[in-house]
C-alpha cells in the first residue's frame, strides 16, 4: 500500500473562511489532497466519536449533563472538540482548531462514503450524526446560532424583547405549549412561513405578515429536519457515486473495514444462554438456520473437521443463538473426536490433515498455542482438543486473551470479508456458491423451482440478503418476511418466531430487553418487509417521519 | 331585468361581438404579463377553452396579446380557464421529452363555493343564491382577505365573482405564485376551521387556547352573525336548526319555550356557555362554535393545493346564468350585489345603444388626435366604457396598478444586476 504524504493546501483564504464557524451544515465536500494515513485516521476517529453518541444515547437522556460531560470529553479525546471561539491561538499541545475543524469536516465526508451503501448503515449514520449535530448546535452561544442560520440560507431573526413583549399575549395564545415562561424564557425567532408547513399547517404557531414565530427549542428541531434531510438525500446520492469510489483500490477495503466495526444489533447478548441443547441443533440446523450455518453444519457433521473461518463464522452463530461456553466446547470436543476417529481409519486422511494444518491458523493463535503448527497438528492427532481448539473457543468467548466478547458475523461481513477458499464452507451460499450448486443443493432442500428461480434473480442482482430472505420465506411458508435480513442470527430468531407459532409478531416486543437495540432496532420494527424493494424517496420519507423525536 | 332576458341560446351569436368589443385584452395582458420581469411568463401560461357543444381544448398558449386576441375571437369559448405556468410552451408540450414537461408556478386560489353551506342556509340550495345568504360571502371575503395579508403577508389579491353561486380568489404576489403543493395546502389547512361531511354535526371544534387566527375571525363573523344567522336564516327560531344543529340542551330548550326572539334566545345561549366556562372545560366555547359553523368560510383544499389546477379567467362568461365574472371592489363590498351583475347580453346591448351628445363631442377630440392604426384600438377601449362593465374594468386597473408598483421594483433590480457585466 502506499502512503503518499502529499499534503496540497487549499488556498488558506477559502479555508479560512469555511472553517470561521465551529459548526458545518457539511454542504460542500472538501477539496483537497490528503494523505491516506490521514484519511484513515479521521475516519476511524469520527467512527469512534459516532460509537461514543450511539452509547451514550442508550445509557443518558440526550443532552443531559452527565450526557454532556461525557461527550466532551470523548471529543477531547478524539481531538475533537470545539471550543466556541474562532481563535487560531496555537493551544499547548494537539491541533488547533482550525485543524479540528477540518477534521470534522473531512471525517464525515469519508463516513458517507462508507455508510451510504445500505439502509442500515444510512439510517445509524444520519441517526448519530444528528444527535452529533444536535449537541454541537446546543452548545454554540446565541449570537454564533444565529451566524450558523443566516450562514445557510436559513433566514431566521430572533425578534426583539420589545417586540416579544407587544406579542406576548399573541405568542402564549398560539400554542399549547408556548406558556408565559416560555415565552419570557426563550429567543423568538421570525421563520418565513414556508420554512415551518408543518407548524403551519396545524395552526400551532403563530403567524404575521408571512413570518412564523417560533421559540428556540421548535428552532433546533426545524434545523435538526433540515440537517436530517440534506444527509439523507445526499447519501442517496453518494451511494451513487460508489462504485466509482470502490474502483480505487487503495479506498475499498478502508471504506469496507470502516462499515463493518457498526453492524447494528449486536447478537452477543447472552440473555438466551442455555436455551437451547445440543440434541437439538441437528433438527434445529434444518430448521431454522440460515441456508450458510446449514451449510456449515451439515459439513462439519459429515467431515468432523471446519477451518478457522468457518470455526469462527459457526463457533460465533451458535453462541449468538445460545450456547454456552460449557456447550460449545463439548459440541466441537464431540466433532474433534469423531474427526480424530476417522483420520485413523484412513491413513490417507492424515495427509489432507496435515495440509489444512498447516493453513488457515491465524497468527495469534500460533502465538499463544505456541509452538509450531506440525506440533499442533499432532496434538490433534493424539486427540489433544484442549490443545488444539479448546483455546480459540474459549477466546470466542472472551474468557482468553483480549477477553472481548466476540459478536456473531452479520450478513455483511459474511459476504464481504468472510471469502471462502478452497476446501472452505464458510462464507454466504448466495454470495460465495455457484449458482449451479447453489440449485442443487436448494432442490435437495426442498425448495420449489419457482422459489428457486427467484432466488437465482436476486442473486443476480447481486441482493444476497435478499435472496437469503426469500429462502426464508419459501421455507417458513411465509407470504412476506416481516423483518429486514442482515444477519444470521436475526434469521434464526425470526425462524424461530414463526415456527412457535405466532405469525407477524411485533419486533417491538423484542426491544424492551436489550437495551443496546433500541436505538437501532426500533427503527427496522417499521411494518415493510423487504425495505430494499422501496424507492430511496420513499425511504427516506419514512425515515424522516420516524425521526421526529428531537 | 336584464338578466331575465338572457339565454344560452344567444351566446353563439353574442361570444363574437364581446370578445371583438368589451373583452379587455390589454388589462389581461398586463395581468398575465406580470411586468415582464420572467422571462416567457405568458408564452407558459395554459389556458383552457370550453367551445360549443362542450368542446374542451387544453395546454392553449400565446406567444403575444394579439395572438391571444386573435385566437378568442376565432374560437369565441364559452368558458375560459387560467393553468399555471408550464416549463416549455403548452401549446408544445407533445414536442417536449416526456417527464420534462411542468407546472412551475400559478397564483394562488380559492374557491368559495354557496353549495357547501347548505347545511347551514334554509332559504336556499344548491346553485341558487340570494341575498340572505350571500352574507355568507361577504363574510368569507372578509375573514380570508385579512388572513392573506396580515398573517401570511400577501398583497395583491384579486375576489372575483365567479358568476353563478360563489366567488374566487387570486392571490398575485410573486412569493405566492412560487408557492409549493405542500405550501398551498399548508396554507389551505391554516385557513380552515369548518371540519366534516354531512355525518358529523359538530363541524366546528374548538379548544384552548384559542389561536390568535380564530380570534380575528371571530371578530370578523360576530359582526355579521346576529343579521345573517340570527334573523336571515333564523337558526334559533326554527325548530329543525335548534334541534339537529344546536343540540341546544333541555334546559335550554324549556328557556326557548318563554323566549322567542331570536337575540335574546342567543343571549340564553351565550350564558350558558360562560356558565360552562368557569365550571368544566367541556362546551366553554359552544357559541363561538356555532358562530363558526354558519358563518365561517368554507373552502375546497383540493382547488388550492394544486399548481397545475385550472381556475375560470376572470371576465369570462358564465354560460348558466350569463353572467360575467367581475372582479369585485372590497371598498364596496357590503354592496355589491350579486344580481346586479352585468351580463353579456345586457353589456352587448348597452353597446347598440345611440351614443349620448357627449359621448359624440369626446369621441371627435380624441378622433383628431389618434393616428389610423391607434384608432380600432381606442374605438374598442371606449366601447366598454360605455357599458356596465365599465366600473369592473376601473377596479381591475386599479388593482393592476398596485401591483404594477412592485414589477418596477423588480425591473430595476434587474438591469441593475445586468450592469455589473
Amino acid at each position: 500500500m502506499q502512503f503518499s504524504s502529499r499534503t496540497k493546501k487549499f488556498t488558506t483564504n477559502s479555508q479560512t473562511e469555511l472553517y470561521s464557524h465551529p459548526l458545518l451544515f457539511y454542504v460542500q465536500p472538501p477539496l483537497e489532497n490528503i494523505s491516506l494515513m490521514e484519511f484513515e485516521t479521521f475516519a476511524v476517529e469520527r467512527l469512534k466519536l459516532l460509537k461514543t453518541i450511539e452509547n451514550l444515547g442508550v445509557s443518558y437522556v440526550k443532552l443531559s449533563d452527565q450526557y454532556i460531560k461525557k461527550l466532551e470529553a470523548e471529543s477531547k479525546a478524539l481531538n475533537f472538540l470545539y471550543r466556541p471561539e474562532a481563535d487560531d491561538r496555537k493551544p499547548l499541545s494537539g491541533p488547533t482548531e482550525q485543524e479540528k475543524r477540518r477534521k470534522d469536516h473531512i471525517s464525515h465526508f469519508i463516513l458517507r462514503l462508507a455508510y451510504c451503501q445500505t439502509e442500515d448503515l444510512r439510517r445509524w449514520f444520519i441517526q448519530q450524526e444528528v444527535d452529533l449535530f444536535r449537541y454541537r448546535f446546543n452548545d454554540l452561544y446565541p449570537k454564533q446560532k444565529l451566524e450558523f442560520l443566516h450562514r445557510n440560507n436559513l433566514q431566521y431573526d430572533t425578534i426583539s424583547v420589545e417586540e416579544k413583549k407587544a406579542l406576548h399575549d399573541k405568542l402564549v395564545n398560539s400554542s399549547y405549549a408556548f406558556s408565559g415562561i416560555t415565552v419570557e424564557d426563550q429567543d423568538f425567532y421570525k421563520v418565513p412561513f414556508q420554512d415551518a408547513l408543518d407548524l403551519v399547517r396545524l395552526r400551532k404557531v403563530y403567524l404575521k405578515a408571512g413570518y412564523v414565530y417560533i421559540p428556540h427549542q421548535e428552532i433546533v428541531t426545524i434545523v435538526l429536519n433540515d440537517f436530517r434531510t440534506r444527509l439523507s438525500k445526499a447519501l442517496a446520492l453518494t451511494a451513487r457515486s460508489l462504485p466509482a469510489v470502490h474502483s480505487d483500490e487503495r479506498l475499498q477495503p478502508l471504506l469496507n473495514h470502516l462499515s463493518h466495526a457498526y453492524v447494528g444489533q449486536d447478537y452477543s447478548n447472552q440473555k438466551n444462554v442455555g436455551k437451547i441443547s445440543l440434541e437439538q441443533i441437528d433438527s434445529l440446523s434444518g430448521k431454522s438456520f440460515p441456508l450458510c450455518m446449514r451449510q456449515i453444519h451439515q459439513s462439519l457433521r459429515e467431515n468432523h473437521h471446519l477451518r478457522h473461518g468457518g470455526r469462527m463464522q459457526y463457533g460465533l452463530f451458535l453462541k449468538g443463538i445460545g450456547l454456552s461456553l460449557e456447550q460449545a466446547l463439548q459440541f466441537w470436543r464431540s466433532e474433534f473426536i469423531k474427526g480424530k476417529v476417522d483420520a485413523d481409519k484412513s491413513g490417507s486422511a492424515l495427509g489432507g490433515v496435515l495440509h489444512e494444518a498447516g493453513s488457515l491458523v491465524c497468527d495469534w493463535h500460533r502465538e499463544k498455542m505456541g509452538g509450531s503448527d506440525a506440533e499442533r497438528e499432532a496434538c490433534r492427532r493424539k486427540g489433544d482438543f484442549d490443545k488444539a481448539y479448546a483455546y480459540s473457543v474459549r477466546h470466542m468467548f472472551g474468557k482468553e486473551g483480549k477477553r472481548t466478547d466476540y459478536t456473531p458475523y452479520s450478513c455483511m461481513k459474511v459476504i464481504l470479508s468472510n471469502a471462502p477458499s478452497q476446501g472452505d464452507h464458510h462464507g454466504c451460499p448466495f454470495r460465495h456458491s455457484n449458482p449451479e450448486l447453489l440449485k442443487q443443493k436448494l432442490q435437495v432442500y426442498k425448495v420449489s423451482p419457482s422459489g428457486i428461480i427467484q432466488i437465482l434473480e436476486l442473486i443476480k442482482g447481486m441482493h444476497y440478503q435478499l435472496a437469503c430472505q426469500k429462502y426464508f420465506e419459501l421455507t417458513h411458508n411465509v407470504e412476506e418476511a416481516s423483518f429486514s435480513l442482515n444477519h444470521p442470527n436475526q434469521y434464526f430468531i425470526e425462524s424461530q418466531k414463526v415456527l412457535a407459532g405466532g405469525r407477524d409478531i411485533k419486533r417491538e416486543t423484542d426491544a424492551p430487553q436489550k437495551p443496546q437495540e433500541n436505538s437501532t432496532k426500533a427503527p427496522s420494527a417499521a411494518p415493510e418487509a423487504a425495505a430494499n424493494t422501496q424507492d430511496v424517496a420513499e425511504m427516506t420519507e419514512e425515515l424522516d417521519s420516524f425521526f421526529q423525536d428531537a | 331585468m336584464p338578466a331575465s332576458d338572457y339565454d344560452s341560446a344567444c351566446l353563439p351569436d353574442i361570444l363574437p361581438l364581446y370578445y371583438r368589443r368589451l373583452f379587455p385584452f390589454s388589462q389581461y395582458y398586463r395581468w398575465l404579463n406580470y411586468g415582464g420581469v420572467q422571462k416567457n411568463y405568458f408564452q407558459n401560461r395554459e389556458f383552457s377553452f370550453t367551445l360549443k357543444d362542450d368542446i374542451y381544448v387544453r395546454y392553449q398558449s400565446f406567444t403575444t396579446q394579439n395572438e391571444l386576441e386573435k385566437e378568442m375571437q376565432k374560437m369565441n369559448p364559452y368558458k375560459i380557464d387560467i393553468g399555471a405556468i408550464y416549463s416549455h410552451r403548452p401549446n408544445q408540450h407533445n414536442t417536449v421529452k416526456s417527464g420534462t414537461f411542468q407546472a412551475l408556478e400559478k397564483e394562488l386560489v380559492f374557491d368559495i363555493d354557496m353549495t357547501d353551506y347548505d347545511d347551514v342556509r334554509s332559504c336556499c340550495s344548491a346553485a341558487e343564491i340570494c341575498p340572505k345568504c350571500w352574507t355568507l360571502m361577504t363574510i368569507a371575503i372578509r375573514v380570508l382577505d385579512r388572513a392573506l395579508r396580515d398573517d401570511f403577508g400577501f398583497q395583491h389579491l384579486l375576489w372575483v365573482y365567479s358568476g353563478r353561486r360563489g366567488v374566487h380568489c387570486w392571490v398575485c404576489d410573486e412569493a405566492a405564485r412560487k408557492l409549493s403543493v405542500a405550501a398551498r395546502s399548508a396554507v389551505a389547512e391554516y385557513l380552515s376551521l369548518v371540519k366534516g361531511g354531512d355525518e358529523t354535526m359538530k363541524k366546528v371544534v374548538l379548544s384552548d387556547p384559542i389561536h390568535p387566527f380564530i380570534k380575528e375571525s371571530l371578530v370578523v363573523v360576530e359582526r355579521y352573525f346576529p343579521l345573517y344567522a340570527l334573523q336571515d336564516q333564523d337558526i334559533l327560531g326554527r325548530k329543525e336548526s335548534v334541534d339537529k344543529h344546536l343540540h341546544v340542551r333541555k334546559q335550554l330548550q324549556q328557556d326557548f319555550q318563554n323566549e322567542k326572539k331570536p337575540e335574546n334566545r342567543w343571549n340564553l345561549l351565550k350564558d350558558q356557555a360562560k356558565r360552562k366556562q368557569a365550571t368544566s372545560k367541556k362546551g366553554q366555547y359552544f357559541e363561538k362554535e356555532i358562530m363558526l359553523q354558519y358563518c365561517y368560510p368554507r373552502l375546497d383544499v383540493n382547488v388550492s393545493k394544486g399548481v397545475n389546477h385550472l381556475l375560470k379567467s376572470p371576465f369570462s362568461v358564465h354560460p348558466k346564468t350569463g353572467r360575467i365574472s367581475v372582479p369585485i371592489d372590497l371598498k364596496e363590498l357590503e354592496t355589491f350585489d350579486p344580481f346586479a351583475v352585468p351580463t353579456i347580453n345586457m353589456i352587448c346591448e348597452e353597446l347598440d345603444r345611440p351614443r349620448t351628445v357627449e359621448e359624440e363631442e369626446k369621441s371627435e377630440e380624441t378622433n383628431d388626435k389618434d393616428n389610423e392604426k391607434d384608432a380600432a384600438e381606442s374605438r374598442k377601449i371606449r366601447d366598454y366604457k360605455r357599458t356596465s362593465l365599465a366600473k369592473y374594468v376601473k377596479c381591475f386597473d386599479q388593482f393592476l396598478d398596485v401591483m404594477a408598483r412592485s414589477w418596477k421594483g423588480e425591473l430595476l433590480k434587474k438591469s441593475d444586476l445586468q450592469k455589473d457585466f
